[in-house]
């Protein structure tokens, strides 16, 4: 008998799961466009290079064209169809919309999961390679737009957005910020 | 039952104001489905094979093992495929490129070259049977040799004549008290647009429907009517939504054989090419050498101006990148000579690509400027100023309306120019020698005939039907502004449907002529509407219809030099110790008629800018002697600029001259941003370490190599 070529495995994208049989073969890409009809994840160029495929695998960012579906099985999984509140868009698709942080839109999902793990990374105290000081105990350094650029820079725009993107993720990590401390403030009260 | 009107209920005013683009939401959420998106029942999948010599011929192509895997369906190749014909001139006046006209022979002229398509049921068996696929070739020697001087090199009319010259060049030359002679090179370049090309194709009630990604559906179907040899009617070719273009979106190998296997096999076929694929498939900018004399009275007035450019096109398809054209617009002198001409060589068809010509033209030209500057010891902004024509220096036309002085005295003041200390190499901050550097833009404004229809309908709102493409322009925004303000309603009543060849003929999305071609035709069509419109009359259930064609209008334009202009400013900072070289900012000032939507213009205009830092650094495709192939042809091999590469990017306008001649009023942003980006930063690299690089990119290594009194 031949040995089998395909598994069973569950999917959690979006709080929702999904069973399915996937070749071996099919990236975890693949899967949600292909199978899923979770078309809003982009593939750009299939080789972890350029980032449209980016999604939030148990909340850090992943190309999910270098990770295949088989090995994607229990994942907690968040796409760009996954990001909003219902009708209420994230602060940062919100922000990309108001100042025209894309052009073509076809690397915008990634962009978008990517400024969404950015904004918690730093918020989290994650240095980059520009961060100055990188003691552990140093907390989030100030979200310069170099922190930004640095941050985002695997995830490619051949339109040249980068600047209403450096634009848009600062408003919408303010945003985040400045909603984190009415929450806390709210708690305290 | 409403009645037919148009009668505002507010003034508009929507052209000239920022609005967030009308498809935003559905880009910003993941709803926006592109061409290989769209779900179709019993899709097979098509993988094409390219070849693995630079030249030579197909010897044999081993179907019989691969048509023994599991799911596959067909193996098309020149052995088997349906006979295309490909003797005619396109839309745009070109014959159709033989890379798109696949598997008519035996023939291999380049690497990457299409030899085969395999089709299966799913994207993983299609693969999988194209990599097992056994193709072999008897082996020709290649030349991919590209060099100045050439014994091969002959002048080539493109969408230009080859050659312009007028005067004495040589007694220009002897007269001038400075003269410049320096030759420039540029690498060969890649469009890289995010989405790689993607169509499905379908037989449909005895039509062919074709879901592609494209710029323009009218230029696609045009292409395949053609080569199919089908009537007009029977194929429909849609495009959405556009993951960029940038040139490279017209008729290519994957809706050609898309289209066979479905015809084949009477089912769709999707056929979406890889990153890699496209490298080989999809064009690319030639390389350029080009040489730029330039003779000047001792205050730096022209009086002789040479600029001979040599690119390079494959065996099978006659491309040139025109990129002295760029001098018989921007520079006038009595003795006046400009050349494009072109070697053919065993590589992959090149195309247009953002500004084709301008873009490595201005390179060189404006670098020439700059180091005449420097002989002359005149002010780079102040030698543009002394030489700039009032009429076209070649056609002798009078320019409708050039504002290249305003652009630079504007971004002068607003780059501060005038605090400039001249002096190269005597700046430093750290261990960064700091410059800046300034470079004159144009581009043509030209526009296609394009039809349009308007309909007004029962409820009270509009819909326009054209079949423009929004490749990220935003150009399907833009039109329901122009068109809300010629019905007089607000945008909100306004519906653009774009990207459909079934709403008639339409120029393309490129050239920078789609926002005002298009435009033109809605406006007519609006027009037509409002004579049929009669206030407080019912409007019938199916809606009142208009329609246009600017095609006597187009032609009926007078001629004029129409281009949009632009003054480029750039600051840079060298690193001494790695030859990098960041540019810290830079200022784009431009005249680009009537501005519809400045929320997406200035997009289109730092999108420009950022690929001129791009070119001047980064880009660079190296074409490997031995297999004829590309190094790394994948997004880390060629590398383009990101985030982290791009700084603060300004861009701005003017006003500019309205041509009362002109009915429309809009010039077009899609490319004047590039043009002159890459020589700014060039020239302040000049300005920071006294050192001229005449090569792009201007890698660390060819900083470090150079070497300077401070580097």
């Amino acid at each position: 008998m031949a040995p089998s070529t395909s598994s069973t495995v569950t999917l959690n994208i979006n709080g929702e799961k999904h069973t399915l049989s996937v070749d071996h073969r099919t990236t975890l890409l693949d899967a949600l466009r292909e199978r899923l009809d979770l078309t809003g994840t982009k593939k750009g160029c299939d080789q972890g290079q350029c980032g449209a495929c980016t999604v939030l695998v148990d909340g850090r960012r992943s190309v999910s064209c270098l990770q295949l579906a088989v090995a994607s099985d229990g994942r907690e999984i968040t796409t760009v169809e996954g990001v909003a509140d219902g009708d209420r868009l994230h602060p940062v698709q919100q922000a990309f919309l108001d100042l025209d942080g894309f052009q073509c839109g076809y690397c915008t999902p990634g962009q978008i999961c990517s400024a969404i793990a950015v904004i918690e990374e730093h918020a989290a105290g994650w240095p980059s390679a520009v961060t100055e000081d990188v003691r552990p105990d140093a907390g989030p350094p100030p979200l310069t737009p170099e922190e930004i650029k640095e941050r985002m820079s695997g995830n490619l725009c051949r339109c040249g957005a980068y600047v209403q993107i450096a634009e848009a993720v600062a408003r919408a990590a303010a945003e985040t910020r400045s909603e984190n401390r009415n929450e806390t403030e709210g708690a305290a009260a | 039952m409403t009645t037919a009107t148009t009668r505002p209920t507010a003034v508009t005013g929507a052209v000239g104001t920022a609005h967030t683009r009308v498809e935003g939401r559905d880009k910003v959420t993941g709803a926006a489905r592109y061409a290989g998106e769209i779900p179709f029942a019993d899709l097979a999948h098509g993988w094409l094979v390219l070849s693995t010599v630079a030249r030579g011929r197909i010897l044999s192509v081993d179907t019989a093992s691969v048509l023994g895997m599991p799911g596959v369906l067909a193996v098309l190749h020149h052995g088997n495929a349906p006979r295309l014909d490909v003797d005619y001139v396109g839309m745009l006046g070109v014959p159709p490129d033989p890379t798109a006209a696949v598997f008519q022979n035996d023939r291999v002229p380049h690497a990457g070259w299409p030899v085969a398509l395999v089709v299966a049921e799913t994207p993983e068996q299609a693969r999988e049977a194209a990599e097992a696929l056994v193709v072999t070739y008897e082996e020709e020697p290649h030349d991919i040799g590209f060099h100045a001087g050439r014994p091969d090199a002959h002048p080539v009319d493109g969408h230009m004549p080859g050659v312009t010259e007028k005067g004495d060049l040589e007694a220009g030359f002897a007269a001038s008290a400075h003269v410049v002679d320096a030759e420039y090179t540029t690498p060969e370049e890649h469009h890289a647009m995010m989405e790689p090309h993607a169509a499905t194709a379908l037989w449909d009630g005895g039509r062919l429907e074709v879901v592609d990604s494209n710029q323009g559906t009218t230029w696609v179907v045009d292409e395949l009517v053609r080569m199919f040899q089908l009537e007009p009617s029977a194929v429909r070719v849609r495009s959405e939504h556009v993951g960029g273009g940038f040139g490279s979106k017209g008729v290519r190998a994957h809706q050609v054989s898309a289209v066979m296997a479905a015809t084949l096999l009477q089912r769709p076929v999707r056929v979406v090419l890889t990153r890699r694929q496209m490298f080989s498939l999809t064009g690319h900018r030639s390389p350029t050498t080009q040489r730029v004399r330039l003779g000047a009275d001792a205050d730096g007035r022209l009086r002789a101006l040479d600029h001979r450019s040599l690119s390079r096109t494959s065996t099978v398809w006659e491309f040139v990148e025109p990129s002295a054209g760029v001098a018989r617009v921007m520079y006038d002198a009595d003795a006046h000579r400009t050349a494009n001409e072109v070697v053919r060589l065993d590589v992959p068809s090149p195309t247009w690509m953002r500004a084709p010509g301008e873009a490595p033209g201005s390179f060189a030209l404006e670098a020439a400027l700059d180091e005449l500057a420097e002989r002359c010891g005149v002010d780079p902004v102040e030698l543009r100023l002394r030489n700039d024509p009032d009429r076209g220096p070649v056609s002798g036309l009078p320019f409708a309306g050039r504002d290249v002085a305003a652009c630079f005295r504007e971004g002068a003041r607003r780059f501060g120019w005038a605090e400039r200390d001249p002096r190269p190499g005597v700046r430093r901050e750290g261990r960064w020698l700091l410059g800046t550097g300034t470079a004159a833009a144009s581009f043509p404004a030209g526009a296609l005939p394009s039809t349009a229809a308007v309909t007004a309908e029962a409820d009270g709102t509009f819909t326009v039907r054209i079949a423009a493409a929004d490749i990220g322009t935003g150009a399907r925004t833009a039109l329901t502004l122009v068109a809300a303000d010629a019905l007089r309603v607000e945008p909100d009543r306004v519906r653009v449907r774009i990207g459909d060849s079934d709403f008639g003929p339409a120029g393309i999305a490129g050239g920078s002529m789609g926002t005002r071609s298009w435009a033109w035709a809605v406006t007519a069509a609006v027009e037509e509407l409002r004579e049929r419109l009669v206030p407080g009359a019912p409007v019938p259930p199916e809606g009142i219809t208009a329609r246009s064609d600017t095609t006597a209008a187009v032609a009926g334009l007078a001629q004029k030099e129409r281009h949009s202009f632009g003054a480029q400013f750039a600051e840079v900072a060298v690193d001494v110790t790695t030859g990098e070289v960041r540019v810290r900012r830079m200022l784009g000032i431009f005249s680009a008629g009537r501005i519809v939507n400045p929320l997406t213009a200035r997009g289109q205009l730092v999108g420009g800018m950022v690929w001129g830092i791009s070119m001047a650094l980064h880009e660079e495709a190296v074409r490997d002697g031995a297999s004829g192939g590309l190094y790394g042809p994948d997004l880390a091999g060629y590398h383009v600029a990101t985030h982290a590469d791009v700084p603060v990017v300004e861009a701005d306008w003017l006003e500019g001259t309205p041509d009362p001649d002109d009915p429309v009023g809009i010039k077009g942003v899609g490319e004047i941003g590039i043009v002159g980006a890459a020589a700014a930063i060039a020239n302040a690299v000049w300005h920071a370490t006294g050192v001229r690089h005449r090569h792009l990119p201007i890698r660390p290594d060819r900083v470090l190599r150079a070497g300077g009194p401070r580097v």
